[in-house]
């Protein structure tokens, strides 16, 4: 067993009991992953010689107030900026950007709590993918079988947790980036409400829909992940400035009478067979513990994907203009001109699917098409919004699948961007709406890779995901369950 | 043909708050290169801008002033393009919600009155600024980029350059009375394109318009215009055909020079800033604002007129810039007669300002220093002619008038008994002088009372001298 | 159905300023198209009298005050430029 089989609790109790150390824990993390990287392929960069240094340092200086993070190692998406720490977004664009010159205000946060980052991981780059193919450097792995894809675009923080490389990580969602990946790898990822938690120092895909979250192996553990990063930020035009719930407390409420809703479009065709049964399989737990569901509609929710993508790709070709080879990044040594100092750093320094989504956005933004692609989209968004709203006005929570199948194959959806962008159409709908929403294991494919579950709450609501995942999680085993890896049994 | 001459222009004013727009960098002229700029400035990956209140209340200032409605519900939108010195290759601006619409302004060209409209006024972000080398590449310095903006649009009401250069000199007059900007077209802080078209008389539809850019002065947007207005003139009456281009003005060859056609309208791709929200300006906020707004010059110029009971043209001339008024306001504060103050101002310290190309915040003189320099007049301490003195002393170094005259000796000799004793000498030594002014000859008198300012270097109270020479004649 | 040209693709990459060889553009055409094409889903919705949502959630007028606050020096400020010169970051003034 690894120190990471246990929660924070736990080796908080270890850590105060003198049973282990901050380096302990932190060398675990680097042997670990020495031991599995090759295989996982979960990061880009790693910090060591400073993370053993922040070790020791925590070793001298814990107190009795430690935090519940105290000296727990931490991985962070590569699309998150540390300071003097390389942050490429996956891109080669950003291949030489060794110093971002400040941290991210969820980096400023998690320091605060004294967690240690151990390294960046690798993603979709600009995190557009589903799959993690996407990096321009390498391809992560799924743990479980690494023949198939640990998701995407937060693979590598999904894969590295999974894996037991690090704790816990960040990970960022735009359409499905936190639970698409964390449902392939069975580990708990949450897409808080859209401006739970601050932007800033998050390298934008789409302002409006991005959020970063927290990826755990346990619902508790997420709580306090979440607990850590969460509050208003001045430097956030867009961050929510409401009073901040304890989430932990919020775990071991009762869940006997929770009203549950399912919307039939998430488990009609197109949803794998086991999948659908391991949703049911999950409501009946639910079931037994005293909630009630039922079937309800979101009937625009065929319009989300296309919706999204306008959108999405509309934000990210106007976000993605600034790398433009003039005050960071790599510029084309082939330019002779201004022109083709952009046009040519910029082609180098994108991927195909970087590119592709540019030409959409900026297509749907020019002169001529704004009203019938971007506005229309918009429109369309709060149609789905108001689904979502309509749903709660009577229910409690929204269950229902993550994704419409399990991991598929490296290289099995590459080449078609359109069935790549159908896998996110269970996930992409959330950030529409801006409510949050958490995936959690709930059973195993026969070829035994993982299978998510969805929780979606209303706005501000993590609360009542929090307790219902958590109620779950207790009644079930599913997230026991390990990755057989570098030798594991 | 003749033809009627259609311009509007395009004004951008930089608002002098103390930190950026969306960015907490110092806003301010003149530092080390990039010294003024952060991440957000440089346009780093994963920053956010969030909005200065104060540029806002700036804005909405200046829209007030220039008699524009106020927009409830505004917001941000991004402008894209990319240029070295646009670091997010979007500028945020506003596209379809300005803060201020359906302004206006009133000029006055050979005593015709005028009213101007503005159609808008929008609140946006300047840019860095690109110094090009010769060596083929150009330097980036992103001091400037997040300095507050706002892009004021006329409507095409102005028909001739000289009310085009009326229109900029009123508009930078009633921003720089708001306080929001120094409006200084030297540091960049007031900037001006101008549109301008032909057409024939009597013809509604208007011309094919050409934009001037490059234009550094007021008098060079009159220049340029008119220029261009002869340009436009010949070529149509040649039959030519106008294209829709960009120009600049050269300030050496005195022309408009082409620097591009354009082709189509360019293609921003404006969409709403998502990383902002939007505004929503209630009555309270909007009154709040409105009362933060000082007595502008139209106002003021009426006060002077009715209060003061200053000639229209005095209280034009002192109301032209905000400095001046202040100054004459602060002057008369100080207990200065009005018309004296006025005159001063319109006379001596005007001119020296034009000969020496100064502004009056340039000079050693204070409103406080004129006042007693006035005062010293009125009392009979000195005469005007030697206040010409005192002041040429005030403007260059400045100080107190009543220690200058101390010091340089230059009060103004009243003492009867003085006076006579030096007159009694001088009308001994020009018996001849005596003769003739007796014979009728009045020159005569001019050039004894010349002696006694000659040898009193000019102190001798005037009136004084007069009559005691008028006197010791008829003694003689 | 939505169309979109190899001209169109040119003018889109040249506003994104995207160099794409004559294979990308051909590539792109066609899935571009694809994906307009997916899209064009939208139409089946009347949306005349819909709002269009930027955001989802219900803020305004988030401001802060006008407070100058040193960050970074100068130096830092052309810590990760591609190329610089006397302080500034140095571009070819060639447009084209």
């Amino acid at each position: 067993m690894s120190l990471f089989d246990y929660t924070l609790k736990e080796l908080q109790e270890k850590l105060h009991n003198k049973e282990i150390t901050v380096s302990d824990l932190v060398s675990d993390s680097y042997t670990r992953i020495r031991d599995v990287d090759d295989q996982v392929k979960a990061f880009l960069t790693l910090d060591e010689e400073n993370a053993m240094e922040k070790a020791k340092q925590l070793d001298e200086q814990l107190g009795a107030d430690a935090s519940i993070l105290y000296g727990v190692p931490l991985g962070v998406k590569d699309n998150i900026v540390t300071k003097g720490l390389r942050t490429t977004c996956a891109s080669q664009f950003l291949d030489n950007f060794n110093d971002p010159l400040y941290d991210a205000t969820v980096v400023q946060k998690l320091d605060e709590q004294n967690t240690v980052t151990i390294g960046k991981l690798n993603m979709d780059e600009f995190a557009m993918g589903s799959s993690n193919e996407n990096s321009s450097y390498q391809k992560t792995r799924n743990p479980w079988n690494t023949d198939y894809v640990p998701g995407g675009s937060s693979g590598g923080s999904a894969a590295a947790v999974a894996a037991r490389e690090v704790f816990f990580s960040l990970g960022s969602d735009t359409g499905g980036s936190i639970r698409q990946p964390a449902a392939f790898c069975g580990v708990v990822g949450l897409k808080p409400t859209y401006g739970l938690v601050s932007r800033f120092g998050l390298v934008a895909f789409a302002s409006s829909l991005d959020q970063i979250g927290p990826i755990t192996r346990t619902v508790e553990d997420n709580a306090h992940l979440l607990q850590a990063i969460v509050g208003h930020d001045q430097m956030d035009a867009t961050s929510a400035d409401i009073e901040i719930p304890n989430y932990s407390e919020a775990l071991h409420q009762d869940v006997k009478g929770l009203k549950i809703a399912v919307p039939s479009e998430y488990l009609q065709e197109g949803v794998n067979q086991e999948v659908r049964e391991s949703v049911l399989n999950a409501l009946k737990v639910y079931e037994d513990m005293g909630a009630t569901w039922e079937e309800v509609s979101l009937p625009h929710s065929k319009y989300a994907v296309a919706a999204y993508y306008l959108l999405s790709s509309s934000e990210a070709s106007a976000n993605l203009a600034r790398f433009d080879g003039v005050r960071y990044g790599v510029r084309s040594e082939n330019a002779n001109n201004m022109l083709d100092m952009f046009k040519m750093s910029r082609s180098e320094g994108f991927g195909d699917e970087v590119k592709r989504r540019i030409m959409l956005g900026t297509f749907a933004l020019s002169s001529g098409y704004y009203d019938a692609y971007y506005k229309k989209a918009q429109k369309v968004r709060t149609l789905i919004k108001n689904d979502f709203d309509k749903v709660f006005e009577d229910y409690d929570i929204i269950i229902g699948p993550t994704t419409p199948t399990p991991a598929f194959k490296i290289g099995e959806k590459i080449d078609d961007p359109l069935t790549m962008y159908a896998n996110d159409i269970l996930t992409i709908p959330v950030n529409l709406a801006g409510v949050p929403g958490m995936s959690i294991p709930c059973g195993f494919s026969s070829e035994g890779l993982p299978i998510g579950l969805q929780l979606i709450g209303k706005h501000f609501d993590e609360q009542t995901i929090f307790k219902a995942a958590h109620a779950f999680e207790k009644a079930t085993d599913h997230h026991k369950k390990r990755p057989a890896l570098g030798g594991d049994q | 043909m003749n033809f009627e001459t259609i311009i509007g222009l395009e004004v951008h004013v930089e608002l002098k708050t103390d930190s950026k727009i969306f960015s907490p960098s110092f806003n301010g002229f003149g530092a080390e290169p990039n010294e003024n700029t952060n991440p957000i400035d440089l346009g780093y990956p994963g920053v956010l801008p969030v909005l200065n209140e104060e540029a806002v209340n700036f804005a909405m200032k200046a829209a007030m002033a220039l008699n524009c409605d106020i927009a409830t519900n505004t917001k941000f939108d991004r402008k894209n393009y990319f240029y070295p010195d646009n670091p997010k290759a979007y500028q945020i601006s506003q596209f379809d919600q300005p803060i201020g619409e359906n302004g206006w302004i009133e000029i006055e060209v050979d005593g015709k009155k005028k009213r101007i409209g503005i159609t808008r006024l929008h609140m946006e972000e300047d840019a860095g600024k690109l110094t090009h080398n010769d060596d083929g590449y150009s330097l980036v310095d992103f001091n400037r980029q997040g300095t507050p903006l706002v892009e004021i649009v006329s409507e095409p009401d102005l028909r001739s350059p000289e009310e085009a250069y009326a229109y900029l000199e009123k508009l930078k007059n009633i921003i720089q009375y708001t306080g929001v900007s120094d409006c200084k077209m030297e540091e960049g802080s007031l900037r001006c394109d101008a549109n301008i078209s032909l057409r024939p008389i009597g013809q509604e539809e208007f011309g094919v318009k050409t934009e001037l850019k490059n234009l550094n002065s007021f008098s060079f947007v009159q220049k340029g215009l008119e220029f261009e207005e002869k340009r436009q003139q010949k070529e149509l009456l040649a039959g030519g055909e106008i294209l829709q281009e960009t120009r600049r003005y050269d300030e050496q060859t005195k022309e408009t020079i082409l620097m591009r056609v354009k082709e189509g309208s360019d293609d921003y791709r404006y969409f709403p800033e998502p990383d902002l929200v939007p505004l929503y300006i209630d009555e309270a906020w909007k009154e709040r604002v409105r009362a933060e707004i000082p007595e502008l010059p139209d106002a003021r110029k009426q006060r002077y007129i009715n209060e003061l009971s200053l000639p229209a043209y005095d209280a034009m001339v002192l109301t032209s810039t905000k400095e001046m008024s202040d100054f004459f306001e602060a002057t008369i504060d100080q207990g200065a007669d009005v018309k004296q103050a006025s005159n001063w101002l319109m006379g001596e310290v005007s001119a020296y300002m034009n000969k020496n190309q100064k502004e009056l915040h340039d000079l050693a003189l204070t409103p406080d220093a004129l006042a007693k320099m006035i005062q010293l007049i009125e009392d009979g301490t000195i005469s005007s002619k030697i206040a010409k003195k005192v002041f040429a002393e005030l403007v260059e170094k400045g100080g107190n008038p009543e220690k200058i005259v101390k010091d340089k000796g230059l009060v103004q000799i009243s003492d009867e008994g003085q006076l006579k004793e030096i007159i009694t000498g001088i009308l001994d030594q020009n018996e001849q002088s005596i003769i003739d002014y007796k014979n009728g000859k009045d020159k005569a008198l001019g050039f004894l009372v010349g002696q006694v300012m000659k040898q009193t270097k000019g102190q001798a109270n005037p009136p004084m001298v007069n009559k005691i020479l008028l006197e010791e004649m008829d003694k003689r | 159905m939505a169309e979109i040209s190899k001209e169109q693709v040119k003018h889109v990459a040249h506003l994104a300023r995207l160099a794409l060889s004559e294979d990308e553009v051909e590539k792109m055409t066609k899935q571009l198209g694809d994906i307009i094409d997916y899209a064009e889903l939208l139409n089946e919705l009347d949306t005349d009298n819909v709002e269009p949502t930027t955001h989802t959630l219900d803020l305004k007028n988030v401001m802060r005050k006008d407070e100058p606050r040193k960050w970074i020096n100068k130096e830092d400020a052309l810590k990760n430029a591609p190329d610089q010169q006397a302080g500034q970051f140095r571009v070819p003034s060639i447009l084209e």
